[in-house]
């Protein structure tokens, strides 16, 4: 394929917040002026503007993309939101590539936002409409249920117990501790999360992530810009994503068959043959604790059934051999969708620059990989960096 | 960047802020209503619900048997055609003990939702219910279920129909 390389080169992102004072416009101007200002570009650099966020139904705006259009520096400009559940956050990477892969531009601006919080009394209403109307929506089911459900598969197939997976909440709420703009930071035990509420078994309070307000905005680049605006670009490397049935009660949910498929691409796209070997940093989607596990196997970095053994033995601690969300991940940063997906890329780029601060990964990384998921369980959407 | 910024942008809102009356904010409340048609499939499916049986659907490429039935096989893309009555038992393949409501506030009665495998579909194809009559703790996977049918008179074509499955 005769495509270009390209970088990312600047990255802002907000606070991650149960409520923020500011509106979702304010909150994507934030992140996008502070991404700009990192590399010193200006809005005039920008030949094109990529925006993620989620459904409309959570801010109660119709064409969300184009209300917040105008926070995003997309005046004037080519601008297109793109959306794909959960998986949103990385998708809009991807589509800030292929902009300038393509040669068609040699900037792209990369804005996601989400204010989750305007929906009332509390999003999961917003989120009851994924479910399919006829045939599952008469039994008032509400979004947990299929977490729970996917969990306790995971879980039965594999003979995992709760308390191996309680190690990942642990992990990355501590993490969270060193992040700025984190929500949800707190030294917390296993036995602290295997005590807390019962949601829906096996889903507990401490399992999972908040709903969030917050935006994060990244400037990519073609190759012959980018090393003009910095000397350290970190170059996207590979991309992938897949989408499985949203006949999800078909499929056998203990393993994220859509997530490989995701990763195989963006791995052949970087020439990655051993992934375990050579991506150095993973920031997988962490809404909910087994998930991260879920995720590792689905990225082929572990072996089915296998990451909780390696969160135990502490291979996926900040200074383990493969630093799994050093960042403090959604379970402990916030989890405002779109914006979450976008800030698992971000720390990827500050990781491979050394520019994490207390966060920072030892070892000088040089290939980080990001991944997001969502809709009904089954889409995955992977970018990988490199330095 | 990250390392070099002191002050990260946004500002986070307390209860306190809304209780002293600090914070202006807008309500409203959407009056939405929708009328769904089934579609071909499906109307078929709650038809047969009404008689108190389930259906499902079997491709003649991948030879699979899914139920809810549709039209098309996800699979192979080819139409699906070839109408299969199934048993109303089957096998629980994952269930979960739900104690919050679709808000998030907090069930008096927990539920327990499972995916259900259908006897007579093929292997792993399931549908959503609910379990009851078994006590929460009682519930494995691997189960074996059964419906429990509204009377013929109360049945509208729904998946309530099934009031929900409980263990043979
Ligand atoms: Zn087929």
């Amino acid at each position: 394929m005769a495509m270009r390389k390209v970088a990312v080169v600047g990255a802002g992102m907000t606070k991650f917040m149960r409520r923020a004072q500011e509106t979702g416009r304010e909150l994507a101007f934030q992140a996008s002026r502070m991404a700009l200002d990192s590399c010193e570009m200006t809005l005039d650099d920008i030949d094109a503007v990529a925006l993620g966020t989620a459904p409309d139904a959570f801010d109660g705006l119709h064409m969300k993309g184009e209300y917040l259009s105008d926070g995003a520096g997309a005046w004037h400009k080519p601008y297109m939101r793109c959306y794909v559940g959960g998986g949103t956050g990385v998708f809009a990477a991807i589509q800030g590539w292929y902009h300038v892969a393509s040669g068609l531009f040699d900037t792209c601006l990369v804005v996601c936002e989400e204010k989750m919080s305007s929906c009332q009394p509390h999003p999961q209403g917003a989120f009851i409409t994924i479910f399919d109307h006829t045939t599952e929506r008469a039994l008032k089911p509400n979004l947990v249920w299929i977490f729970a459900l996917e969990m306790n598969r995971y879980m039965t197939v594999h003979g995992i117990e709760k308390k191996d997976i309680a190690r990942v909440a642990v992990k990355n709420k501590r993490n969270a501790l060193d992040h700025p703009c984190a929500q949800l930071a707190a030294d917390i035990t296993v036995e602290d999360v295997l005590n807390s509420e019962v949601l829906a078994w096996p889903v507990q309070r401490l399992d999972i992530s908040p709903t969030s307000d917050g935006a994060v905005a990244i400037v990519m680049a073609a190759e012959h810009v980018a090393k003009r605006i910095t000397d350290k670009p970190a170059w996207v490397r590979g991309v992938g994503w897949s989408l499985d049935t949203a006949y999800w009660t078909s499929r056998d949910l203990y393993y994220p068959k859509y997530v490989e498929y995701a990763a195989r691409m963006a791995y052949d796209m970087a020439g990655i043959t051993e992934p375990r070997k050579e991506i150095h940093v993973v920031e997988p989607y962490d809404p909910f604790d087994y998930k991260e596990l879920h995720h590792l196997e689905g990225l082929l970095l572990a072996d089915k059934g296998d990451a909780a053994r390696l969160t135990a033995e502490g291979v996926t601690a900040r200074d383990g051999n493969m630093p799994v969300c050093p960042s403090g991940g959604m379970l402990g940063v916030g989890n405002p969708i779109a914006a979450a997906g976008l800030m698992k890329v971000s720390e990827i780029f500050w990781q491979l620059r050394g520019e994490a601060g207390k966060r920072q990964v030892p070892g000088q990384p040089q290939t980080g990989l990001a991944q997001s998921w969502g809709d009904l369980m089954q889409v995955g959407c992977v970018v990988i960096l490199g330095v | 960047m990250s390392a070099n910024i002191e002050n990260f942008p946004g500002t986070p809102l307390s209860q306190a802020d809304f209780d002293e009356g600090k914070i202006l904010t807008t309500h409203w409340k959407p009056k939405l209503e929708y009328g769904w048609d089934a579609g071909v499939a499906i109307s078929r499916y709650l038809a047969e619900l009404k008689n108190g049986r389930l259906i499902g659907i079997k491709c003649n490429r991948c030879r699979r048997t899914v139920v809810p039935p549709r039209v098309v096989c996800e699979w192979c893309w080819e139409p699906m055609e070839a109408w299969v009555y199934l048993e109303d038992t089957g096998t629980v393949n994952t269930f979960s003990i739900c104690y919050i409501r679709w808000d998030a506030t907090r069930a008096k009665e927990p539920q327990i939702p499972a995916v259900i495998e259908i006897d007579g579909a093929s292997r792993g194809a399931g549908i959503l219910h609910l379990l009851d009559e078994v006590n929460a703790d009682d519930v494995t996977i691997g189960m074996k279920v059964q419906a429990v049918w509204k009377p013929a008179e109360e049945r509208s074509g729904s998946i309530t129909d099934i009031k929900y499955f409980r263990p043979t």
